[in-house]
């Protein structure tokens, strides 16, 4: 119910969002009547043709309406690259693009939060300035830098990791399309191999983009983690004389995960629309590479698609986040 | 001395900051049967908590046993293993902490904390457990206990966290129980209710109990044997009657002084000799108000409601004259603040009238009232001396600030001289006014906040608790600091307290609030000597007094 409404009230921004894009494209330089021109030499009644085929002779308030109306009704417009529909070009491509988030998300979590912890339980320690020079590594290394030395290192010297060529083997037959997300398809198929196929392709890129949102996540979980270690309800705990993995746990930790919710949530969707590079070293058809794609062709719909489809998503995920707060923290209601 | 529970000899903590070493308990020796109820009693900085924690060892990081020996049940604990000592922990000594609510942990449902403090040193399924843990509950006569083993600390009062805390604490019948300032921050009727339900409890179960406390009246009235410290040091130890007859120590005989009680006077709190540098005083004479003018402040019919809820305050009139001085006192909860802060005009009322010196105020929005003339008529001192300072702004500029906002000065010399004018009066050092406020004590803060107060010459002030974060002797100084500022400038003081002995000296009429209403008002000593509503009499009562014969001798 109170998630619902947070869902509308959220709806604004989505609309600003779209027509801010949508002028923003139109401000930018590069006609796109000339790009798609059939050649360099083409004449300015094919220029002028093309123009008045994508509507693009009409003042801009009246495009606008055009746009708005097709949004409205779903039709995301087509894309000039490509020759499809935009929607279906982002439903092929976003599941890639988040199968891709979620693992290196999960992967920068579960290596981030022990890190933090260990780090906030002996502060100034070794630990603590081994994983705070991790942390400084991880995030001056840019991702094409570090994804070029994990493909270096684990498919060119040790020939561990597949070639870095997309999702799958080409030669290699595809599950039925169920999620999209080819590790749960592949799951759902019983094809363990097609699985760890796709896994091996998976692990370098994912390890990439983790890297470098690992320092974010495990600094905030030592900061609210020496927090709530020195906090009066640890101190409770001890006094009680709880075992010392419950202290930590139960007591501490589980209070400290709360700001680290948030993080993960912002990371999520910074992640998800700037993973570019990483789409990018490992040929991975992710959407953000093909927005990029998009953009430097001045090929509007698909750009203006993109950032809808971002927008809607960081909404999403922050109303996730909000809700798992809600679970978290009761003294928290969503509202 | 075999048969004592507890020995401490000549026990030394030190702690290690930033600007070094610092020995906050510098050898201290007591011991305690098996049993017993000890008062350990001083002021902020005597390092009484600190020997506290030292005994149970949950002292800070930072915080080390530097010598001495704590002995328990005849072992010697100062040096045993961190993972031995967890099984001492709750099941053979507990405690129970200041800010009972951040001692609980907030997600998690205080049923289940009980449940964990029990399974950690019984061998019982979860159930189980959790049945013991609704017994503590009853035992600990919280209403309703089924319903609150799922309730969060948040959903609980402070007096309700506080005995969900002791139920903790004695889940696994320790012999010692440690009790570090249980009750301040409490109401008088809850601090009563909570204090009596722990040594009821204790005596049942045949504990030790250490009670650490600023209060001299809450450790004389609970405690057989009191001990006094002061910066590390133990300077007495006595039976309380003994110890408020003839004081043996300076510092106590000025501790005891300095408690106010129900019969002492202002001048009586801070002995001759220590007054310090005020400049005599120069008292008008308070001429009775000629007739048909009228009163300074005068309020009618207010009320306040916050969103759909009860009304927080409700139907309160009254009025105060100049250079008259009204205590208004209610327990938590009862409108005090929001009364204040609407007489002041920090927030609307919801109806309702108020009139300064015959002209109503109360129509002029708190947001637009900085724009009015009666701004610097009607100043404020805040209750945190602390957080109501810009942590920014030097003592100079906090004292400065009204007078460039209201009265129109501008940065010059004049203005600095007006300053170290309002801080001579309020006896700030001038050396100090170029100090942050994190570089000044509690009493120098308070002290500033009152000089900014008073800086644009009020008529009126309200001061909101003001002495309430400060420890005795340091209330005791700024009580009579107060008391004087009022009788030279003749102004009017709407004191708000919890504390009915500080009202009773400070105010000539009292209001007494309960959930928004008034119950009683009156003269303040006529009117606490003999009250005419239960509620009063019970809050009366709850006071914990030292004998009021006894601390009459003491001075």
């Amino acid at each position: 119910m109170r998630a619902g409404r947070r869902f509308l009230s959220s709806l604004p921004a989505l609309f600003g969002v779209l027509v801010f894009t949508f002028l923003l494209m139109r401000v930018l330089p590069g006609d796109p009547a000339v790009f798609f021109a059939s050649g360099p030499n083409s004449g300015k009644e094919e220029i002028e043709a093309i123009r008045k085929q994508m509507g693009l002779d009409k003042p801009v308030p009246e495009q606008l309406m055009f746009y708005l109306y097709d949004v409205g009704s779903g039709n995301l417009g087509r894309s000039m690259m490509t020759g499809q529909l935009v929607t279906k070009d982002l439903r092929e491509r976003l599941p890639a693009s988040l199968e891709l988030t979620f693992t290196a998300l999960l992967i920068a979590l579960v290596s981030a939060v022990p890190l933090g912890v260990f780090a906030a339980l002996r502060p100034g320690s070794l630990i603590d300035h081994g994983v705070r020079f991790f942390c400084a590594l991880g995030v001056c290394v840019p991702t094409f830098v570090s994804g070029l030395l994990l493909i270096y290192v684990f498919y060119y010297l040790l020939g561990l990791a597949p070639d870095p060529s997309g999702r799958v083997d080409i030669f290699a037959s595809l599950p039925p399309r169920r999620t999209g997300f080819l590790l749960i398809d592949f799951l759902l198929a019983g094809d363990f191999d097609g699985w760890r196929a796709a896994f091996r392709q998976l692990i370098l890129p994912a390890l990439t983009m983790a890297l470098f949102v690992v320092a974010p996540l495990a600094r905030i979980t030592r900061a609210s983690m020496l927090v709530s270690l020195g906090s009066d309800f640890v101190r409770t705990a001890r006094s009680v004389g709880l075992p010392w993995w419950k202290v930590v746990v139960t007591y501490a930790l589980r209070n400290a995960i709360l700001p680290v919710i948030t993080i993960a949530g912002i990371v999520f969707s910074t992640m998800l629309g700037a993973n570019v590079l990483v789409e990018k070293v490992f040929s991975w058809p992710g959407v953000a590479s093909y927005a990029l794609d998009a953009l430097l062709s001045s090929d509007y719909a698909p750009v203006q698609g993109f950032v809808l489809l971002m927008a809607t998503v960081f909404v999403i995920v922050n109303l996730l986040v909000d809700i798992l707060y809600g679970i978290a923290d009761p003294r928290v209601t969503i509202g | 001395m075999t048969s004592s529970l507890l020995e401490l000899n000549d026990l030394h903590v030190t702690f290690s900051t930033r600007r070094g070493l610092v020995e906050a308990v510098r050898g201290v020796t007591f011991s305690l049967g098996a049993g017993e109820m000890l008062g350990l009693v001083g002021e902020s900085g005597s390092g009484k908590s600190v020997t506290g924690f030292a005994i149970t060892r949950l002292l800070d990081a930072a915080g080390r046993i530097t010598a001495g020996q704590i002995r328990f049940r005849g072992q010697e604990i100062t040096r045993i293993a961190g993972s031995d000592f967890r099984h001492l922990h709750g099941a053979a000594m507990a405690m129970i902490f200041q800010n009972p609510r951040g001692a609980l942990n907030p997600i998690r449902a205080v049923g289940d904390q009980i449940a964990d403090a029990i399974t950690a040193h019984k061998r019982m399924s979860r159930d189980q457990a959790r049945a013991q843990a609704l017994e503590l509950l009853r035992a600990v006569q919280i209403r309703d206990p089924e319903k609150r083993m799922a309730a969060y600390p948040h959903e609980l009062s402070g007096g309700m966290c506080q005995r969900v805390m002791i139920a903790m604490a004695i889940s696994c019948n320790p012999a010692l129980l440690i009790a570090d300032e249980p009750t301040t921050g409490l109401d008088v009727t809850t601090q009563k209710i909570v204090m009596d339900l722990l040594t009821g409890i204790a005596a049942e179960r045949g504990m030790a109990t250490i009670l650490i406390t600023h209060d001299l009246g809450l450790a004389a009235r609970y405690c057989r044997r009191v001990v006094v410290m002061e910066q590390g040091r133990l300077v007495e130890e006595a039976e309380p009657k003994k110890l408020f007859r003839a004081p043996q120590h300076a510092y106590t005989k000025r501790l005891v002084a300095a408690s106010p009680t129900a019969t002492s006077r202002i001048a009586d709190l801070v002995p001759k000799e220590e007054m310090g540098r005020a400049i005599p005083i120069k008292i008008t004479p308070r001429s009775p108000p000629p007739p048909g003018r009228p009163p300074l402040l005068e309020v009618q019919r207010l009320v306040k409601r916050f969103d759909q809820g009860a009304a927080a305050v409700a139907d309160f009139s009254m009025m105060i004259n100049a250079g008259e001085s009204v205590g208004l006192v209610g327990e938590s909860g009862s409108g005090k603040s929001t009364t204040s802060r609407i007489i002041c005009r920090l927030i609307d009322a919801s109806e309702g009238e108020i009139a300064f010196e015959g002209q109503s105020i109360g129509h002029i929005p708190a947001r637009d009232f900085h724009r009015s003339p009666f701004r610097k008529d009607i100043q404020i001192v805040f209750q945190d001396p602390t957080d109501s300072l810009n942590p920014r702004y030097t003592a100079l500029d906090c004292i400065a600030h009204p007078l460039l906002r209201l009265a129109g000065m501008r940065p010059g010399d004049a203005l600095r001289q007006r300053v170290e004018e309002c801080a001579q009066r309020v006896g700030l050092g001038i050396e100090l006014l170029t100090r942050f406020p994190h570089q000044l004590s509690g009493g120098q803060k308070a002290r500033v906040g009152i000089a900014r107060a008073i800086a644009c010459r009020p008529r009126l002030l309200v001061l909101d608790e003001p002495t309430a974060a400060l420890d005795v002797s340091v209330q005791a100084v700024v009580l009579q600091l107060l008391d004087r500022l009022r009788r030279e400038d003749d102004l009017a003081f709407l004191f708000v307290s919890h504390d009915l002995n500080v009202v009773r000296m400070m105010c000539d009429r009292t209001i007494v609030l309960q959930n928004g209403h008034i119950v009683e008002q009156g003269e303040s000593r006529a009117m606490f000597d003999n009250p005419q509503t239960a509620y009063t009499r019970e809050l009366v009562e709850a006071v914990p007094h030292i004998e009021p014969k006894l601390a009459v001798s003491a001075t």
